[in-house]
């Protein structure tokens, strides 16, 4: 029996919350660590991403059927790296202190395995419509992720949220929030907040059958 | 003496001062995944130096003779192309990181072999991480900062294998204190919305701190070599 293929609506909604790339897969960690000392070179860092994202997911759907299965995480990285290429030089072009402040994590967006991961999940399987939502969707919940820990990090790190100063300069920063430590904590905390987020909604959800029975 | 002094300072920047994975987040799907135990962490780490190695030496190969700007081979192929053609007119560095993607893919795909014909038990305890290794981002990494400097003229062969191979060597440290560390805390009460990864990322936090006290020794060599 062949299983109903997901429309595009439920791809796109999925990748949002219920398969969150960064808070439910772990996918993609590296630049939610790496450039979310503040919100302005996270959400270039989103940008960049969601423009190979979308594109790769793209042209994988349309070749979907000349794939070779041996052959297929090698075409899929040398689309990926075809993008990231036109994405890092493109913002070397026209957001020079931007390029040169994210450095290697652009060209770094070629190993983020999420992309690959929907490249490999979704789009060599399906058709373009649904891969492109699929990767709107994705892109949303991986801005989410990343906007979540850089919101943490630049107003506890530098009390400024997108470079707008909102407590007052006398009061006291935790600038270990914006070295690499401060990193892995914020992210390990939101993560455990999300976990017990997920847990207190599922205990709620089933409350009324504990009555019931 | 003056390039060992630089080779040592490089040494200690990409095993401790700048750990791949704690000061730059590269390597981090292994550093999560295989630090369950300590005997795979440390056929991991093992792993990731050898490829980074091999990858480094391609790619800075690659880089010298045919990617950077007024690089020999493309310029020589112009010129006799096109005798009119002034010198080091030709800049292939906009394909560099497709041939890196190529050279890592290759370069894990011959690991992968060699291993797998002469030690199958080595092959059977990580043969499934090896092809993930190709999506490691610490070998990229390695790859770029090669780049960089040998764009800019300031690195040769040495400096940057030992990048590669510290680089290697403080994956193996941080990914091995790791699995140390998780190895304890199976036996710990951790509260419960906090398992799994979110208690191995506060962990990560922590040791990310305690590697931030090797800052002091990167600057305190760097005085004695260079008084």
């Amino acid at each position: 029996m062949p299983v109903p293929e997901p429309t595009p609506l439920e791809r796109f909604l999925n990748g949002i919350l219920p398969e969150n790339p960064v808070y439910r897969q772990l996918l993609g960690l590296c630049p939610t660590l790496a450039v979310t000392a503040a919100m302005k070179p996270a959400m270039t860092m989103v940008g960049a991403t969601a423009f190979v994202l979308i594109c790769a997911n793209l042209i994988t759907s349309l070749i979907r059927h000349l794939l070779k299965p041996h052959l297929r995480i090698l075409v899929f990285t040398l689309t990926i790296a075809t993008f990231v290429t036109i994405a890092d030089r493109t913002l070397a072009a026209f957001a020079y202190p931007m390029s040169k402040l994210l450095g290697p994590y652009v060209p770094l967006i070629i190993v983020n395995c999420m992309i690959i991961s929907r490249c490999e999940v979704c789009s060599s399987k399906q058709s373009p419509k649904t891969a492109l939502a699929d990767a709107v969707g994705v892109s949303l919940g991986f801005l989410l992720a990343l906007a979540s820990v850089a919101t943490v990090r630049e107003i506890l790190g530098n009390g400024s949220w997108f470079g707008i100063q909102l407590v007052p300069e006398s009061f006291p920063t935790l600038i270990l929030m914006i070295l690499p430590p401060g990193a892995f904590l914020a992210l390990g905390s939101l993560l455990g907040l999300a976990t017990w987020l997920g847990h207190r909604r599922k205990a709620r959800a089933s409350e009324p059958h504990a009555g019931s029975a | 003496m003056e390039l060992f002094a630089d080779l040592l300072l490089i040494a200690i920047g990409a095993a401790l001062v700048n750990n791949f994975v704690l000061t730059y987040f590269v390597g981090l799907c292994p550093f999560l995944g295989v630090s369950r135990r300590l005997d795979t962490a440390f056929g991991m780490g093992c792993a990731v130096t050898f490829v980074i190695s091999v990858a480094a030496l391609l790619s800075w190969t690659m880089t010298e003779f045919v990617l950077r700007p007024g690089a020999p081979l493309p310029n020589w192929v112009w010129s006799s192309l096109n005798p009119a053609a002034e010198a080091g007119a030709v800049d292939l560095s906009v394909l560099s990181y497709i041939v890196y993607i190529f050279v890592i893919a290759s370069s894990v795909q011959l690991v992968e072999m060699y291993v797998r014909k002469f030690f199958p038990p080595l092959y059977k305890s990580f043969g499934v991480f090896l092809p993930l290794i190709t999506t490691n981002c610490a070998i990229l990494f390695a790859c770029l900062e090669i780049m960089k400097h040998v764009v800019a003229r300031d690195w040769g062969l040495a400096e940057s294998l030992t990048l590669a191979i510290f680089g290697g060597v403080g994956f193996t440290i941080a990914i091995v204190l790791m699995a140390g560390i998780r190895e304890e805390l199976e036996l710990c009460e951790v509260p419960e919305s906090l398992r799994g990864a979110a208690i191995t990322m506060i962990v990560a936090g922590i040791l990310a701190l305690a590697f931030m006290g090797f800052s002091g020794i990167g600057a305190n060599v760097e005085k004695l070599l260079n008084p």
